[in-house]
């Protein structure tokens, strides 16, 4: 099957400076290098790498799914890897490969020594590898698309989950989203970090924006809670919305804590065990003057 | 074992984030079903539960969905499937509290209290395949 794809890659290696000049001028017309990503001469670097690989790559094969194309389908994933990070869209990307058509064809247009025969078949050849590529191309991009995503997505889940100080010996921990991942692993961790870093007395948990408590969640936080309690601190939990307190129920989980409605019952109640009080201010207007003034 | 029905979506299951994913289309078809918020909340934690007992011990599997429509009862059908070690004795792994794992053992015996229908076909060295229904 590997067979040397002769035609082309005599058209390649005889033409390879006027095929890389008229494949870039496509790309720069087609506005390749614009928007300040890439420059001309990295384009070039790439064009020129591009075709040296493809030309060797001709005289061995021609099966563009075979091994002998794998260098140059290393070579085209990372450069659509590298345009999928910089934020490049699909056509941007596929541009690449596909505006090496026109100047391929036109080389191999330009052979005198072709006979209309062979001149169709090169021409044939040179189009379904440049498509075969041109998808491959955007295969790698989509991939690289789809792990920027789940990238971004663990890094959201990370940053969504301080431990927020809200008086001297009280900490909150607003848990947002699904608790069943290893995030929580860390989140309950730097709970316990905080606690004996700020000598906390109490630790509010706010479930409020979390969707679902199963068996795995409330295993979490009942580890946690116990871990909590060895360090001195009382867990509060709060947010248990009323269909989590019945779904809670019925899966027969306790949590043996004390829990409130919302943070704010929460908050009060640790401040009261602190014996702190909190009063309105007896004259609101000194202290609006004096802040006028 | 019976076909699935027609209008069913299958779900593979093969990691948490795949649980994560079976919680989002749970709650999305028993929304679509016309099930309340706190039946919803029931169904999508028993399908959490059994999701994640496939992954743990059925060493992964599927999901399929279906739509419980016969006049009466409006809700949805999720038919969990694997092909694991199975389970011995069915009772015992309903337990409160039995687990071989390191879980509460809460899970398969939860599950049944959430649910309006629940049954466990199970062979040893074959699989597992467990029904449950919520509807209104
Ligand atoms: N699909 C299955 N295949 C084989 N064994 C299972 C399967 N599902 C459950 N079991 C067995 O049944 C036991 C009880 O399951 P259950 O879900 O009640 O508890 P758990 O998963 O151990 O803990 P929890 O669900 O509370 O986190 C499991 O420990 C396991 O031995
Ligand atoms: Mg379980």
């Amino acid at each position: 099957m590997a067979r040397a794809n002769t035609l082309l890659s005599q058209t390649v290696s005889d033409n390879e400076a006027v095929i890389l000049d008229e494949w870039m001028q496509r790309l720069r017309q087609a506005g390749a290098d614009q928007g300040g990503r890439i420059n001309a001469a990295e384009l070039q670097t790439q064009g020129r790498d591009f075709l040296s690989i493809l030309k060797r790559t001709l005289g061995e094969s021609s099966d563009v799914t075979g091994a002998a194309f794998e260098p140059l389908r290393e070579l085209l994933a990372d450069i659509s890897r590298s345009r999928a990070i910089q934020g490049y869209s699909p056509r941007e990307t596929a541009l690449f490969v596909f505006s090496l058509k026109q100047a391929l064809f036109a080389a191999v247009a330009r052979r005198k020594d072709f006979s209309a025969e062979q001149l169709a078949q090169a021409t044939w050849e040179a189009s379904t590898m440049l498509d075969e590529l041109g998808l491959h191309t955007m295969d790698v991009y989509q991939r690289s698309r789809e792990e920027v995503i789940v990238r971004q997505q663990r890094e959201i889940a990370e940053l969504s989950t301080p431990v927020v100080k809200l008086w001297d010996g009280i900490l909150a921990l607003p848990l947002i989203g699904t608790l069943d991942s290893e995030r929580t692993q860390v989140v309950m961790e730097n709970l316990l970090q905080s606690i004996v870093d700020s000598g906390a007395d109490f630790a509010i948990i706010d479930i409020t924006g979390v969707p679902t408590v199963d068996t795995l969640t409330a295993q979490h936080l009942l580890k946690t809670i116990a871990a909590a309690r060895l360090m001195g601190a009382d867990c509060i939990i709060s947010g248990i919305r009323p269909q989590i307190a019945q779904t809670m129920v019925h899966l027969g989980v306790e949590l043996n804590v004390i829990s409130k409605a919302t943070l704010a019952d929460a908050f009060a109640l640790a401040l009261k065990r602190l014996n702190k009080t909190v009063v309105t201010a007896k004259t609101p207007q000194a202290a609006d003057s004096k802040a006028a003034g | 074992m019976a076909p699935a029905p027609a209008d069913s979506t299958v779900l593979q299951i093969r990691s948490s984030d795949d649980v994560v994913l079976i919680r989002q289309q749970v709650r999305a078809r028993a929304a679509e079903a016309g099930l309340g918020l706190v039946d919803q909340t029931k169904i999508i934690t028993a399908a959490s539960e059994l999701a994640r007992n496939t992954l743990d011990y059925g060493g992964g599997g599927t999901m399929a969905m279906t739509m419980v429509n016969d006049g009466l009862r409006r809700g949805i059908r999720l038919v969990f499937d694997d092909k694991g070690p199975g389970i011995a004795d069915i009772q015992q792994a309903l337990r409160d509290g039995y687990t071989t794992g390191n879980g509460l053992g809460l899970g398969l015996g939860g599950a049944k209290r959430l649910c309006n229908e629940f049954a466990i076909e199970s062979t040893v060295g074959v699989g597992t395949r467990i029904t449950i229904a919520r509807w209104k």
